[in-house]
């Protein structure tokens, strides 16, 4: 490791676009072509062009759109919980509607908004755009994947209308209670959504294989996995964690229905409901909550880990200037990734474990602290003396950082067996994952698709309300997640539908509540300020220029723009360097696209990449 | 990739840091299909490893003791009750069917296409022959009163682990074995030489899918061996 440190040192003093290599020849030389160019699967019908399309960038559009309209079900949820809160006299929800919103919200948010947008969505329109390749690996099975999550989502959406509405049990599902009466939805709404679950892990399995392979086996001549923008490095990765967390999921899901279907006990202790016994017994509750876990954890990660890579690539772009480490930021995704296998128990300390088994947990969970922390330096550093654009893209990613850092230290705090039992079960917690898995990575999907918005429809968004948004947005969260920690620090537990003014609780937190409600509401509206910019801008906004952000990467650098199909035109891109080279001395321009002949910038200085 | 360009890379374990630091593929010369089934295969050891683990996990804490496997699995020959009879059938006519699988791969390299028929039909009649006598042992089971909720011989868990593994597993041999007639009939026709396009994927057929299929079968297989082992000899 040091020695290729001190290599990298002697090549930024001395740099390598020296005389020598100027002179040669075939400077430009990059390997030869090991593939024949991919053929590509042409529609000849109104069905294949736009509903079964297999073109990557348009089913990355179907993903996006599909995920954003389910995630604003999951939005209207949380204000109909939101206003519960603060004015429980009005009766506006009864408690059982209460708890299913809690569980569907809770769901859509994790699996169906954020893993389908940041892997269906961007994984799919950015991939093959910046690796250099025409589409993905399989485009037929990629085509399949979208249908399967569209079938996914429907099956989860009936839930809604069976009789007893979607399961209460909250987003973790957990048995007994998951599938005994008492619990809403307990015998229709919780079979579909596990149903729904079992779907959604088939589909993504079939996209994930797409991402994967076409990361691994399908770049562009020249494209070493290094060179590779740290969007991919996100998305890559989280994906493989993606392959190996839903199996427990999977099985997890497959095994409950089981129990509510045919009778059988695999998580099912002998219990009396209702006065009678059940004919379950002998299974193990707990088991089902290591094979959630063992999913939910890593899923915390593949969330965010596309939201690092995002992110890093916005700063260095908006801020012209290279990522700071950027080796040490590839290691720190694929670290994280790989501990965060090693870490799901520390959502069960209270669930009566052998407390040894949190001491193990507690270590693993905050070594991973470590490369965390080494991210949260790099983007500062990438920064310093940056020629900062303050951009919307950029502003987002500021607000990222804050939040990030913010939900990260509370997770500090739960990480550790003595610190997180009392806090168990408080809004605390609420708060903590809100800011680190939900406002963190939601304003890194803004700053993207502001970003990426022009790629798409060749249209820039709206400056002004996106600014609006921004403020509203980022003001706004701190506003409601802020007030929950002290709320949980004073004991207020979560998933209660009504909080009493009682003795055990502070009357501070009621009129907490009515404020807390009241920026939901506001935040909330601000969300389709974005909706209708978003919209709206595909006819109205303003032309975009070919390059708009004047980005390196291969996604930018296309015949057409926004791409056509088959994104490359006759020739495949060559690559000759990373997508950092922002500002180097002597470049004519301040950015060096990748795919930049080394002969056009002869005087240069950039880095060997 | 040619071969020729394949034989100047580097050897052994020195091959992994230059094949991930090079542009292109990350694995040198292997077709993007078979890589992406080593992947599906590996996120499928996950799901068969959590199926194990949880089974493990059941059967050590069930509050009534666990049936006495190699009485519930016996099978009556000629009067006398042979514990494992009809599973070491089973298991050799699977991993019997694995080296069809295997040759047939060998001679659609070949391109021997009679020979390569006749292995691929060979297995998936030996994958018929795995389900059908798994359907036999089911309905043995069950006659017997053996329950996915629960069972004459002792705790529930045993009949709900059971039938929810070979039964995972048993879907997995019969889409083997769909898969298998559908590639037969392929080969027999000649796809594969004369790259005609796929119905579904409109991509043009080549040899590789037979091993890319016969990765599957050999996983398949494999995992039989653990289920084996954990259901039937623990």
């Amino acid at each position: 490791m040091s020695d290729e440190q001190d290599h990298k040192l002697e090549a930024k003093s001395d740099y390598v676009a020296d005389a020598s290599s100027v002179s040669s020849p075939d400077i430009d030389a990059v390997p030869a072509a090991e593939l024949p160019d991919q053929e590509l699967y042409h529609s000849h019908s109104w069905w294949t062009t736009y509903v079964f399309s297999q073109d990557a960038k348009y089913i990355g559009i179907q993903y996006a759109l599909t995920a954003i309209g389910t995630g604003l079900l999951g939005l209207v949820l949380s204000w109909l919980m939101r206003i519960q809160l603060a004015f429980p006299g009005l009766g506006w929800l009864e408690p059982s509607s209460y708890y299913q919103f809690v569980t569907m919200h809770g769901m859509i948010m994790v699996v169906y908004l954020l893993t389908a947008l940041f892997l269906g969505g961007f994984g799919n329109l950015l991939i093959p755009l910046m690796c250099g390749a025409r589409d993905m690996a399989f485009p037929y099975v990629n085509m399949l994947s979208y249908w399967a999550f569209v079938v996914a989502v429907l099956v989860l959406l009936a839930s809604f209308f069976v009789p007893g509405g979607p399961t209460g049990a909250g987003w973790t599902l957990y048995p007994p209670q998951a599938i005994t009466a008492g619990t809403p939805g307990y015998n229709g709404g919780i079979i579909l959504m596990l149903i729904s679950l079992i779907l959604f892990v088939a589909g993504f399995t079939m996209g994930g294989l797409n991402y994967i392979i076409t990361v691994l086996q399908l770049r562009a001549r020249g494209m070493t996995l290094m060179r590779m923008p740290l969007t991919i490095w996100g998305i890559f990765t989280a994906t493989v964690l993606a392959m190996f967390a839903f199996p427990a999921l999977l099985v997890g899901c497959l095994m409950m229905t089981l129990d509510s279907l045919l009778g059988t006990s695999f998580f099912m202790p002998a219990m009396v409901s209702l006065g009678e016994k059940l004919t379950h017994e002998g299974g193990s509750p707990i088991l089902f909550q290591h094979l959630f876990w063992f999913f939910g954890h890593p899923e915390v990660y593949i969330v965010a880990l596309p939201a690092f890579g995002i992110v890093s690539d916005l700063l260095s772009v908006h801020s012209r200037k290279t990522i700071f480490g950027y080796r040490m930021m590839v290691w720190a995704i694929v670290g994280i990734g790989a501990l965060s296998f090693f870490v799901w128990a520390h959502h069960m300390y209270v669930s009566g474990m052998n407390p040894w088994f949190g001491f193990f947990f507690a270590t693993t969970t905050l070594i991973i602290a470590v490369p965390t922390a080494i991210k949260v330096y790099n983007w500062i550093l990438t920064l310093w003396r940056g020629n900062i654009q303050l951009s919307l893209p950029m502003l987002f990613s500021l607000g990222f950082i804050v939040t990030f850092l913010n939900g990260g230290l509370t997770g500090l705090f739960l990480g550790n067996v003595t610190v997180d039992v009392p806090l168990s079960d408080t809004y605390f917690v609420v708060a903590h994952f809100h800011m680190v898995m939900g406002i963190a990575p939601i304003l890194v999907i803004f700053g993207a698709i502001y970003h990426w918005y022009p790629l798409i429809t060749g249209r820039m968004m709206d400056e002004t309300l996106g600014k609006i948004h921004f403020w509203i947005t980022f003001l706004g969260s701190y506003a409601i997640y802020f007030p929950m920690h002290y709320q949980g620090f004073v004991g207020v537990p979560r998933r209660y539908f009504e909080i009493y003014d009682s003795p055990y609780i502070d009357t501070s937190t009621l009129l907490l509540n009515k404020f807390i409600t009241i920026a939901v509401l506001i935040v909330g509206a601000a969300q389709l300020l974005f909706l209708y910019n978003l919209f709206a801008s595909a006819r109205l906004g303003k032309k975009s220029e070919k390059n708009p952000w004047k980005a390196n990467s291969l996604e930018w650098q296309t015949p057409q723009m926004p791409p056509e199909h088959g994104n490359w035109g006759k020739e495949l891109p060559k690559v000759y360097r990373w997508p950092y080279d922002f500002s180097v001395p002597g470049a004519k321009e301040d950015y060096i696209p990748q795919n930049q002949p080394p002969s056009e910038i002869i005087g240069a200085k950039v880095e060997k990449t | 990739m040619s071969d020729s360009s394949l034989e100047n890379l580097p050897k052994g374990w020195k091959s992994v840091p230059s094949d991930l630091g090079s542009d292109q593929t990350a694995f040198k010369g292997v077709q993007w299909g078979k890589a992406m089934m080593w992947i599906f295969l590996l996120s499928d050891t996950f799901i068969f490893s959590c199926f194990l683990i949880s089974y493990m996990k059941g059967r050590a804490s069930t509050v009534v003791d666990w049936p006495n496997t190699s009485h519930v699995f016996s099978l009556d020959f000629m009067g006398v009750p042979v514990p494992l009879l009809l599973i070491a059938i089973m298991t050799f006519v699977l991993i019997t069917s694995s080296g069809t699988m295997a040759l047939a791969v060998k001679y659609g390299y070949e391109k021997n296409r009679k020979m390569c028929g006749h292995l691929i039909l060979a297995t998936a009649i030996g994958g018929l022959i795995f389900v059908g006598m798994q359907a036999f042992e089911w309905s043995k089971l069950i006659h017997e009163g053996v329950r996915p909720w629960s069972n004459p011989f002792g705790a529930g868990q045993f009949g709900s682990y059971f039938f929810m593994i070979t039964g995972f597993h048993g879907t997995h041999v019969s889409i083997g074995v769909i898969f298998l007639f559908i590639f037969a009939r392929k080969v027999y026709r000649g796809d594969f030489d004369t790259g005609r396009r796929g119905f579904f994927t409109t991509m043009k057929s080549d040899y590789v899918s037979i091993e890319i299929l016969g990765l599957y079968w050999h996983f398949v297989d494999l995992v039989w061996v653990f289920i084996f082992a954990f259901f039937y000899l623990w």
